[in-house]
């Protein structure tokens, strides 16, 4: 009988670790999906924007110790608000410097934002040195939460799960509740139409790639709880965000929903039955099969053709 | 006024004087310089040109930085003292940028165009791998620094890190009877270094110490999420986990371990990638307890090491780390220095030649010896980490005799 109830919890730890990479992709992916989905632009420099998060806790978190110890438990959420608002400042900057220019021409839009994660990565090293960095995990967001005598449910895991469903539901709210969000989908639909009745296209523009920026820089002061950051950092995740996104639908947000939670079941399933290595090539070889049946990918909105 | 040619003569004569003693310093200085180099490299009566090749940029600065700022302190040291020979060494600094082909056309540049009588570099063993054929076609020396697969040897390549075998074989020992494990979950990024020590790992584990292998998994680099391994360590409870996970991997691999309640406490994890540079962005209180097994930590306790050290923070910084990998680079200089003196010669073949045999009393490790295969005897020791960030020595080996291709092991 032990063995079952071992099975049970190990079972349970494991549907935890598969949400857990869910919330993960997700909240990679939301700012990509808003930029990439919405707007039509391929943003490569969505990684940086996720190190500049990471870089701002980082700081904020040295701060802390250094000057104000007594803030050490609540320190966190002071960096997300600060990362949301520092790189979504700096997005509403690149915006307005480099991708307004770019419309037209989707593809010179990767180019550009190519080199400016080029520039960006340099930029890091020489502020921060070449070496990672960890920030000082406040003591509640270490260790773990045990419900019975076998299941550790890590507690970052947890956290980073909570924060997900917020940005998640602002977003949500944002974009399909509010006035705002309607101009942005309208512009979205037809520019010229939109402009036309009077929506300021090149404000909302702006506050959109500015808002996806941000909640990349929330995603990386996230990430900081369960992973480094280095100058590189940004790099390693937007492979797996671009896939997410393309996988879901591009301009459908249930879609990047339904889309990082499929990947992420079927990573961590294989991952308990075959090695880290091998389950990365069988989710990469189905999202591949599946896109070749639905190229549009798993969501789309119905357009007349 | 005079007209300028009335002066033609006399200048002449006074520019050919000149060129005649300018001829005869540079024939003077090449038959000296000729004496200690026969194969043209930059070497003259006052100096020699050594190369040094590692990324400055790129995803490999990371580690390689502590290996470029150790071996430039060592050629300051010996300038400082001299020089070799009599002659001040000259720095050439190249940019690998993590990029193997630059590795080995900045290879080409150094041996071909600058003559340099010796490089220090590389740090990966594709970066190795790819310089090699260089260095054997223009006949150049070069000493590598870090800890690798083994399986290679040349003559034209001093090894001042550990290879496999040392570093593995003591550390399991030393665990198997410390703990007395006897099942063992093998780990690692997935390239060729960490597969070829596991796979050294497991013959001994199974062959030697009559254990079992309960888990082997390697994860691609750069990995962050190590939730389903950690629950697979956990319901298979192994004694020992062993990890060569490498770079920033392990700062997500340790978080998540503390994280889900695996530590110390309740595991043995027993690593061979995490030095002091690593465990700066892991953070000591998430691997406090664990151990490490290496050839040198930083609190090393002798009067050779304590110089290093201090001269070390003293160049870079109060807050500065030395890893293993730093130290194995530091001796690069300092063992090239001893086998020129000994070779009373620049030239790579009588270098190479006087290389085996030759010891270091003074490295920060200890004491050091080449091997006739170019490799070092060392000793291998188990640090445990602590909550600050560096290691405590709890294990010394004997001095261990290096053996890159191992029988029975392959």
């Amino acid at each position: 009988m032990e063995w079952l109830s071992e099975f049970g919890a190990i079972a349970a730890m494991q549907g935890f670790n598969g949400l857990s990479v869910f919330c993960v992709l997700l909240l990679m992916a939301l700012g990509l999906a808003i930029i990439f989905g919405q707007m039509g632009v391929i943003n490569m420099a969505h990684g940086e924007f996720l190190t500049i998060g990471a870089y701002t806790t980082f700081v904020v978190s040295v701060l802390t110790e250094q000057y104000a110890p007594f803030f050490g438990p609540y320190y966190f959420f002071l960096a997300i608000v600060l990362s949301f608002f520092i790189a979504g400042a700096i997005g509403w900057l690149v915006e307005w410097a480099m991708i307004s220019k770019l419309y037209q021409r989707p593809l010179d839009t990767l180019l550009a934002t190519w080199g400016l994660s080029l520039v960006m990565q340099q930029a890091f090293r020489s502020i921060f040195g070449a070496r990672e960095v960890s920030a000082t995990l406040p003591e509640w967001l270490m260790g773990s939460w045990n419900p019975t005598e076998a299941i550790d449910i890590p507690r970052n895991g947890l956290f980073v799960m909570g924060l997900t469903v917020l940005i998640t539901a602002m977003i949500f709210l944002m974009l399909y509740r509010s006035r705002w969000g309607l101009q942005v989908r309208a512009t979205v639909q037809n520019r010229v139409m939109s402009r036309a009745v009077g929506i300021n296209t090149k404000k909302v523009d702006r506050m959109t790639f500015a808002l996806g920026c941000g909640v990349a820089g929330v995603a990386g002061a996230a990430f900081t709880t369960i992973g480094s950051t280095g100058p590189t950092a940004g790099s390693l995740y937007i492979v797996d965000t671009f896939l997410v996104v393309v996988f879901g639908g591009a301009s459908s947000l249930l879609g990047t929903i339904a889309s990082a939670f499929s990947i992420a079941q079927a990573q961590s399933l294989m991952e308990f039955f075959m090695s880290g290595s091998m389950a990365k090539v069988f989710t990469l070889s189905a999202v591949i099969l599946i896109l070749m049946l639905r190229p549009q990918g798993l969501f789309s909105i119905k357009v007349r053709k | 006024m005079d007209s300028p040619t009335r002066f033609l003569p006399r200048r002449l004569a006074l520019g050919a004087a000149a060129l005649s003693l300018l001829a005869a310093t540079v024939f003077g200085q090449m038959a000296v310089a000729a004496e200690v180099n026969t194969t043209g490299l930059a070497v003259t009566d006052t100096e020699v040109t050594v190369g040094q090749l590692h990324s400055a940029t790129g995803t490999m600065a990371i580690s390689e930085t502590g290996s470029i700022q150790a071996e430039r302190l060592a050629i300051e040291q010996i300038n400082a003292g001299g020089g070799i020979l009599g002659r001040q060494i000259k720095i050439i600094q190249e940019d690998g940028a993590s990029d193997w082909p630059t590795f080995a056309e900045k290879a080409k540049k150094l041996l071909v165009g600058d003559k340099v009588a010796a490089v220090f570099g590389c740090w990966t063993s594709a970066s190795r791998k790819a310089v090699l054929p260089v260095f054997e076609k223009e006949n150049g020396l070069l000493y590598y620094p870090t800890f690798y697969e083994g399986l290679e040897q040349s003559k034209n390549v001093i090894y001042t890190g550990q290879e496999a075998t040392q570093q593995i074989l003591a550390g399991l020992d030393w665990i198997a009877k410390e703990k007395g494990a006897k099942t063992y979950y093998l780990i690692g990024s997935d390239y060729i270094w960490p597969r070829t020590s596991m796979k050294i790992a497991r013959k001994h584990i199974e062959n030697v110490l009559g254990g079992k292998v309960v888990g082997e998994e390697y994860y691609p680099l750069g990995n962050t999420q190590f939730g389903s391994l950690i629950n697979k360590v956990k319901l298979k409870k192994p004694d020992v986990v062993f990890t060569a996970v490498v770079g920033g991997s392990n700062v997500a691999f340790y978080k998540q371990m503390k994280a889900a309640g695996v530590t110390s406490a309740k595991q043995n994890l027993l690593t061979l990638s995490v030095t002091e540079d690593e465990l700066l962005g892991i953070g000591g209180e998430n691997m406090d307890g664990f151990y490490a097994s290496m050839k040198y930590f930083q609190s090393l306790d002798n009067p050779n090491n304590k110089a290093f050290v201090e001269a070390f923070k003293a160049k870079y910084g109060k807050d500065a780390v030395i890893g293993d990998v730093t130290q194995a680079a530091y001796l690069g200089p300092w063992l090239w220095k001893a086998a020129v003196e000994k070779a009373g010669s620049f030239d790579v073949d009588k270098v190479a030649a006087a290389s085996p045999g030759i010891e270091l009393a003074t490295a920060p490790e200890s004491y050091v010896k080449v091997h006739g295969n170019h490799h070092l005897w060392s000793k291998t020791r188990i640090g445990q980490v602590q909550a600050d960030g560096q290691f405590k020595v709890v294990f010394e080996s004997d001095l261990i005799e290096p053996n890159p291709f191992p029988k029975g092991y392959q």
